[in-house]
């Protein structure tokens, strides 16, 4: 317990320090709110399809999770590369609680991402339908935050370098992203593209959200949490296991 | 009582045998060199030892546990400084230090009293609270031994632990590290290249090179099997004089690249 205490406490220190990175990572999802928001929002209403800030604000929340927490679990590269992974893994605990302490910190983190983007998207305009729901949409967001820092642990375990990092944000992270429904609906999109989306992990993710914020769902609520509790389940035990094994 | 007992132990990077079918034993409460030129496996002995590294053969016991069946107890034995700094530069030295002690279980009460004497030992109890990236190298280096220090280990490893610092805090290093040899029987475990350093501190030493212990015994048995009346020389002897970084091939590159993506040195 004390372990993961205090790996756990180590991410959040290091998050509210830097805070560059912070602002840094703040900008993106905002200049996604305000262009294609305001700039797509007149197509999108008059095909009918309602408001479209209100259909994006969810997805961006997701983009700034799914970022932020792939990030986190990729911190163990740097922690390499600096060599303050040795200091954790020759003392006597546990690789599975360094892990568990590590992901949790890292999804911690996404999460208070994912909340603050939905403050900045409140300021943008958006307003979700029920505010009492907006406690479930933190823990949905505690889920994609704990599925994706599991992954990016699971990578990082296996990357020596950082010249592998830029060709996971762009062969996965920004995939899983823009495949992800997260920018615009999917219904009546075509068939291979549907079949992307129901892969792609933070499909459900986002459609949870949307669900509990703007009430708007594809999968369906119960479809959406089984599959990412599943995914975050199998991407821990994939990671513990890659973490378990590193060499330094 | 051997505390570390190391047997017919190799290990190969792909076709190249960075240590050959070595054996040593160190005794409880010695304080022993383990000495070699660049590249001669030192490092790689001390990774394998400490279970970062597994071993490709042969068997290593620490204080009576198996590295590769037991890591959780022998992690347990012992403490290690190692030769690249291993700090979070996000926190500051104190953080360092409170990391260090939960993660090996120290008592808080306990860990509150020994982080202010090691850190006032090492100098840098005024700057606790300063991030760690604003340290000097030397001062990261002070930072590091009192972190090794703080679980009182049965074994303590240190990986040219001096390296970079200047006579007077080595001087004050090791005098320290006597006197926890001497009341608490910490065995110390070290590398180093200042010869004189081993000669004054080490009761025994082994010489590894090109992988193999060419050499083990007291300062006064290497000396006579090399017919020299220092241990600079005796090491001269024993392992030539070539400047090694220039001979070596595979190794050489393997470490140029090793440097080359963790951007040190």
């Amino acid at each position: 317990m004390r372990t993961i205490y205090i790996l756990w406490l180590r991410q959040l220190k290091r998050y509210f320090r830097s805070k560059s990175r912070m602002f840094g990572s703040l900008a993106q999802p905002l200049l996604f709110l305000v262009s294609l928001g305001y700039g797509f929002g007149p197509v999108f209403q008059k095909a009918g399809q309602g408001n479209y800030l209100e259909f994006l604000a969810p997805g961006i929340i997701g983009m700034s999770i799914i970022f932020t927490s792939i990030f986190s679990g990729m911190e163990i590269i740097w922690d390499r590369q600096f060599g303050f992974l040795k200091e954790t893994l020759v003392a006597p605990v546990s690789r599975l609680n360094i892990m568990i302490g590590r992901t949790l910190g890292g999804a911690t983190v996404a999460t208070m991402q994912g909340v603050i983007v939905f403050l900045i998207s409140m300021i943008a305009g958006f307003r979700p339908v029920n505010f009492w729901l907006i406690p479930a949409a933190i823990v949905v967001m505690m889920l994609i935050a704990l599925l994706f820092t599991a992954l990016g642990t699971a990578i990082a375990s296996l990357l020596d370098d950082m010249q592998g990092f830029q060709l996971i944000i762009n062969f996965l992270v920004m995939p899983l992203f823009f495949l992800s429904g997260a920018l615009f609906p999917l219904q009546g999109l075509p068939k291979a593209l549907v079949l992307i989306a129901q892969l792609d992990p933070l499909s459900y993710g986002i459609d949870a959200l949307r669900i509990l914020l703007v009430d708007l769902g594809h999968f369906g609520m119960m479809t959406d949490v089984l599959a990412l509790s599943g995914v975050t389940v199998l991407f821990l035990i994939v990671g513990s296991y890659f973490f378990s094994k590193i060499q330094v | 009582m051997s505390i570390i007992k190391v047997s017919k132990l190799s290990k190969k990077f792909k076709d190249f045998k960075a240590v050959d079918n070595i054996s040593f034993e160190v005794e409880a409460g010695e304080i022993f060199a383990f000495l070699g030129p660049n590249g001669a496996g030192k490092s790689t002995t001390i990774k394998m030892l400490t279970t970062l590294l597994r071993q490709t053969e042969g068997q290593i016991e620490l204080n009576g546990f198996s590295t590769s069946k037991q890591p959780d107890e022998v992690r347990h034995s012992f403490g290690i400084v190692f030769q690249d700094p291993s700090l979070d530069d996000e926190l500051t030295a104190y953080e360092n230090m409170e990391f260090h002690g939960v993660l090996y279980g120290v008592p808080k009460k306990l860990r509150q009293e020994r982080i202010k004497h090691l850190l006032n030992f090492v100098e840098l109890w005024d700057r606790r609270t300063d991030l760690v990236k604003n340290f000097s190298g030397g001062m990261k280096r002070r930072l590091e031994i009192a972190r090794g220090l703080l679980h009182h280990p049965k074994i303590l490893f240190l990986d040219e632990p001096t390296l970079g610092l200047d006579p007077q805090t080595r001087n004050h290093m090791w005098s320290y590290l006597q006197e926890l040899n001497k009341t608490e029987g910490i065995t110390v475990f070290f590398t180093t290249h200042y010869m004189e350093e081993a000669e004054r501190i080490a009761g025994r030493i082994a010489v590894i090179d090109h992988g193999k212990i060419i050499a083990a015994g007291t300062v006064a048995d290497l000396k006579k099997q090399t017919k020299t009346d220092n241990l600079e020389a005796a090491f001269l002897a024993l392992t030539g004089k070539t400047i090694r970084e220039e001979e070596g091939g595979r190794l050489a590159q393997m470490r140029m690249r090793r440097q080359a993506w963790t951007g040190r040195r």
